[in-house]
């Protein structure tokens, strides 16, 4: 689904991404993790289309296509997701209508006709009690007056709207206390099939623990630096990142 | 792949929807202003002696009037003796219905998509249309009728409710008010007149709709709205402006009164010719609109959209005369490309237990300068008054600038009066995150500027409110950046 070869990318004028390699295929869930400032959330910027990050080198194929020449808007009706690891407020403007627009537009990129009102709102309702959003927070606007876990939930609650084929959480758990974190792993869970992906970037094992991962990669300055599986994220629970960055200097100094 | 810098410049320069001029015949009175001027005016209106008599009135207050100078942009020159101060299409005998208005006309508002047939009107929006100088339809006038409603042009009104008009006329803006008042005075061409009876609640929005088409002429009109006791109505007023590299001048009264227990909802958009984004061309919107509280527990609420215009600067006001009386400002004023905006309110607090509520909302994007001017006046006798003011400035790009001036001052202890203020930009961040759900940067900003102000919108009636969004994102195209 998602092949980035060799990805380099710079934002003012500083590298950050230093040659990513990672292949996620059709129902994998791949977990991201890293010490902070080692680029994840650059990794999404990019993936995502930010306007600021300039790709330097490499290339990024989604589902057969070039990412990287599609705007922003495009790469997200082609199904591609970010949950952001800090969702931004938009006053007056209402959760719901703004996930009307984004549906109908992703919509009519596929050449599909509007949602009619009555069936957004079934869709609502479903998706709703299937991430266990809560319903008053639908109708406020947008993420305004939020609670940092509230809109992380909200987060989840778009990603289940607008079904898209491959999803990346932005550290969508920190900041969640073990209740909320479970409600959102579990809303997570319960969207996970054969033809969609994720990629998730979290600090912490204990996502993962309600999130089973194929597969592990650790981040670390703008690189991955080790593959695993779940097992992986365990040793770093335990052992902190240390004993890795001074794998990842060692081999430099060879 | 376009930034959104390009977008946003796209939108700011997006063309005039409403450009277009209409081919008609005109009768026009001689450029130049002085007493013939006037008299011709007063004498092709076939309008009685007490009429002219306040026009020359007007005229004189004029002559000793200069042009202010405290306005926050550069006062464009006006030569007011190049305008011809009269336009009208040529028709001799006097219009009794739609049928007989000339259909090229018709054919116009119908471009403006202005629902000046009884079908629309039907929907509940009963219209007076302005075309340059006069005024040229006025729907459902039969229905109202029979509620004792007045509602026609201010023309028809000299002629037929004289006791109405000669009571109220000026009671409100005085013929010596301001400069453009005194002007409007002396040459005003027509406009809209509504009374409506005591116990009477107006069953739909009245709406008058104004066209300037001719050239080198300025628009005048004069409305004025009286609200008898225990009475309601909401006026709607819109307008528009052929595309012309020379500015026109359009300086329009509006006065007000509500009695005991009356309420007047007064809401505009305005949408005139707002010149190319090099700044040449477009409308000079100076406009004085003030409303009295005459009555007890009365109330008046301004409502505006102001996207057109070249310059808009007018301050819509309101006497809370009454105990108890309700003054209330909604704005949202957006400017572009090299538009200016100086707008804002005045509130006078004279009653005891006034309250006001003053909502603005700039919006500058390209070069443009938009200005908040308030001013709230408590007097001594206006014990527990109560204002509430929120102005807020949105920012879109960096070449554009938003300006704050409130005035308080208040001369009773007991009022409580509370101002907010804030400024921000449309951020990337926001942009990015809508486009990332996949909406374009142009819907974007769109959703963005309706959300902010919605407060506002949401105080228009339903179907002002969806053109109003409608004008605002199309505005707004290309403006992001
Ligand atoms: N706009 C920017 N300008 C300069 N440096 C940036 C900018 N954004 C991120 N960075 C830097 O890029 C590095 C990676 O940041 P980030 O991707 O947020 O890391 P992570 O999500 O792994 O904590 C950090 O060193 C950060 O300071
Ligand atoms: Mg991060």
């Amino acid at each position: 689904m998602l092949t980035i070869k060799n990805l380099h990318a710079e934002v003012d004028g500083k590298q950050i991404l230093k040659g990513i390699n990672l292949e996620i295929k059709k129902g994998e869930m791949h977990a991201i993790m890293g010490p902070n400032g080692s680029g994840k959330s650059s990794l999404s910027s990019v993936l995502a289309g930010r306007e600021n990050y300039t790709v330097t080198q490499g290339e990024v194929i989604f589902e057969g296509k070039n990412l990287l020449d599609m705007s922003p808007e495009d790469r997200a009706r082609e199904g591609l997701f970010m949950a952001f690891q800090y969702p931004v407020e938009i006053p007056g403007v209402s959760n719901l209508h703004f996930l009307k627009t984004a549906l109908n537009e992703i919509r009519a990129y596929h050449s599909l006709p509007a949602m009619e009102s009555k069936e957004f709102l079934k869709l609502t309702k479903e998706k709703q009690q299937l991430v266990d959003f809560n319903a008053n927070l639908m109708n406020r606007s947008l993420n305004e007056g939020f609670s940092g876990g509230e809109k992380k939930r909200n987060e989840v609650f778009q990603l289940a709207m607008l079904d898209p084929k491959l999803a990346i959480l932005d550290e969508t758990d920190s900041g969640l206390d073990i209740d909320a974190l479970r409600i959102v792993a579990a809303g997570v869970n319960k969207l996970r099939s054969a033809d969609k992906a994720f990629m998730v970037i979290t600090h912490y094992q204990r996502l993962l623990e309600y999130i089973v991962p194929d597969f592990v990669h650790v981040l670390y300055n703008g690189q991955i630096v080790k593959t695993g599986t779940k097992e992986l994220a365990l040793e770093l629970e335990e052992k902190g990142y240390d004993w890795l960055k001074e794998e990842v200097h060692q081999k430099e100094s060879v | 792949m376009r930034n959104s810098n390009e977008i946003i410049d796209d939108i700011a320069n997006r063309e005039y929807e409403f450009g277009f001029t209409t081919d008609i015949e005109m009768e026009m009175a001689p450029v130049g202003l002085n007493e013939d001027t006037i008299r011709f005016i007063s004498a092709k209106k076939e309008e009685p002696q007490w009429m002219l008599e306040w026009r020359l009135k007007g005229f004189q207050a004029f002559k000793k009037m200069q042009f202010p100078k405290w306005q926050h942009f550069e006062m464009p020159e006006l030569d007011l003796q190049k305008l011809s101060y009269y336009a009208a299409p040529k028709k001799k005998k006097q219009l009794n219905s739609l049928d007989e208005v000339d259909p090229e006309l018709l054919a116009t508002f119908e471009k403006l998509g202005i629902p000046i047939n009884e079908q629309k009107a039907l929907a509940g929006v009963a219209v007076d249309v302005v075309f340059d100088s006069v005024s040229v339809a006025t729907t459902f006038k039969e229905k109202l009728h029979e509620l004792g409603i007045i509602f026609c042009s201010f023309g028809e009104a000299v002629r037929t409710h004289p006791d109405l008009v000669k009571k109220y006329l000026g009671t409100v803006v005085p013929h010596s008010d301001n400069i453009f008042a005194a002007l409007n005075a002396a040459v005003f061409s027509d406009g809209s007149f509504v009374y409506i009876p005591k116990g009477v609640r107006c069953p739909m929005e009245l709406s008058t709709y104004f066209r300037i088409n001719a050239e080198n002429t300025g628009q005048f009109e004069r409305t004025l709205i009286i609200a008898d006791d225990n009475s309601y109505v909401s006026y709607l007023e819109g307008c528009t402006a052929p595309k012309r590299d020379e500015n026109q001048l359009h300086a329009a009264v509006v006065e007000l009164v509500a009695m005991e227990h009356a309420e007047i909802k007064y809401s505009t958009v305005q949408n005139w010719y707002p010149g190319d984004k090099d700044g040449n061309g477009g409308i000079y919107n100076f406009v004085t609109k003030r409303g009295i509280c005459k009555g007890n527990s009365s109330k008046i609420s301004w409502t505006q959209v102001e996207t057109g215009s070249a310059i808009t600067w007018k301050y819509p006001s309101v006497i809370l005369q009454g105990d108890d009386a309700e003054g209330e400002f909604y704005s949202v004023a957006v400017t572009r490309n090299k538009q200016i905006a100086d707008t804002g309110t005045k509130i006078y607090h004279l009653g005891r237990n006034t309250r006001s509520r003053i909502i603005s909302k700039g919006i500058s994007a390209g070069h443009s300068d938009n200005t908040y001017r308030g001013l709230v006046q408590v007097g001594p006798r206006a014990a527990n008054a109560r204002n509430f003011t929120q102005c807020d400035s949105l920012l879109i790009g960096d070449r554009c600038g938003a300006h704050t001036f409130p005035y308080i001052e208040s001369r009773n202890s007991t009022a409580t009066v509370e101002h907010e203020a804030t400024t921000s930009k449309i951020g990337e961040d926001q942009i990015f995150y809508l486009n990332q759900r996949g909406i374009e940067t142009e819907k974007a900003v769109a959703l963005i500027v309706n959300g902010y102000a919605q407060e506002v919108l949401n105080q228009l009636p339903m179907e002002f409110a969806v053109e109003a969004r409608k004008l605002l994102s199309i505005t707004l195209e290309g403006s992001v950046g």
